[in-house]
């Protein structure tokens, strides 16, 4: 059972992959990519990583392809001309990607009958044990918790480079100016006048 | 039963098909960023792969971390996305020499 799993999530993986980078259409290449991080999170939960695989879908699923996909339908792109050189390069980048992949594989080939890949026995956690997060909040909280506050700050600085980047000031609007209204004083708005009897006041 | 070495393969094709991404839509940075989410996706299985079979949950920390770091470029990469376009009205990056860098 274990076995089908792996093969169904790791086949639907790689395809979802290879659609996404080649569909013609930005918006399929999105809800491949979508189709991808589901399955790479069954990936993670057939090895016991079940916060990870959450995250996964939370954050690239719910944040980040959403994110994509309100960029890619908001532009307004001509993404034919943007295909242009896309079947020249299609050869060499086959060859090239190809070539990279045997190597890697003969790589973990090499490195798994070489013994070092000895260690790496038992799948699952034993009886008894936490659960995932247990252990993930234990060692987060305790052991790594400057890093989390890093990451926290990086996600700061990045949302708050994100509005910096793309605020931009409108002009022809009446925005609120708070500062101008607490400051404002009786005197500058309001004047006493002695008009003549039968005049009115000019304003 | 599977090993490892399945969850290396499935991580290692997923990564090279991230760089075949980026090598053929060199023109569209949108593919190009959903490119590199597959990359650091491969990157977070191989961590995710290895954290479970040694034992060790630093591995499912580190690739927490680069969730983190993997949104924020997304977002970033999205912005600067849009104020390019704003200003030029396409999106194609193979002539980008706006900074003249």
């Amino acid at each position: 059972m274990q076995i089908f799993a792996f093969y169904l999530f790791a086949a639907i993986v790689l395809a979802s992959g290879a659609f996404c980078i080649f569909a013609r259409n930005p918006v399929h290449s999105v809800l491949w990519l979508i189709l991808a991080f589901f399955n790479a999170a069954g990936l993670m939960v057939l090895v016991g990583a079940e916060f990870i695989a959450a995250l996964l879908v939370i954050v690239y699923v719910g944040a980040v392809a959403v994110l994509f996909l309100f960029v890619v339908m908001m532009l307004d792109i001509d993404f034919a001309e943007l295909r242009a050189g896309f079947m020249k390069n299609l050869p060499l980048g086959l060859l090239l990607a190809l070539v990279l992949v045997v190597e890697i594989i003969f790589g973990v080939g090499a490195w798994q009958s070489s013994g070092m890949g000895e260690a790496t026995a038992a799948v699952g956690p034993p009886a008894g044990a936490p659960s995932n997060i247990e252990q993930l909040g234990a060692l987060l909280y305790t052991k790594y918790v400057f890093l989390f506050e890093a990451a926290g700050m990086i996600l700061l600085v990045a949302m708050v480079g994100a509005i910096v980047l793309t605020h931009r000031a409108r002009g022809g609007v009446r925005r609120q100016n708070i500062a101008d209204q607490v400051a404002r004083r009786p005197e500058d708005s309001t004047r006493n006048t002695q008009p003549e009897v039968g005049k009115g006041v000019e304003l | 039963m599977i090993g490892i070495e399945h969850y290396l393969v499935v991580s290692s094709i997923l990564f090279v098909m991230g760089m075949l991404g980026i090598f053929l839509n060199r023109k569209n940075i949108i593919i190009i960023l959903m490119a590199i989410e597959l990359i650091l996706l491969a990157v977070n299985l191989n961590f995710v792969a290895f954290s479970a079979f040694i034992g060790d949950m630093t591995g499912q920390v580190f690739a927490m971390f680069i969730l983190t770091v993997a949104a924020g470029e997304a977002a970033i990469g999205l912005a600067i996305l849009v104020i390019y376009f704003r200003q030029r009205g396409t999106i194609a990056v193979d002539d980008v020499n706006r900074m003249k860098g």
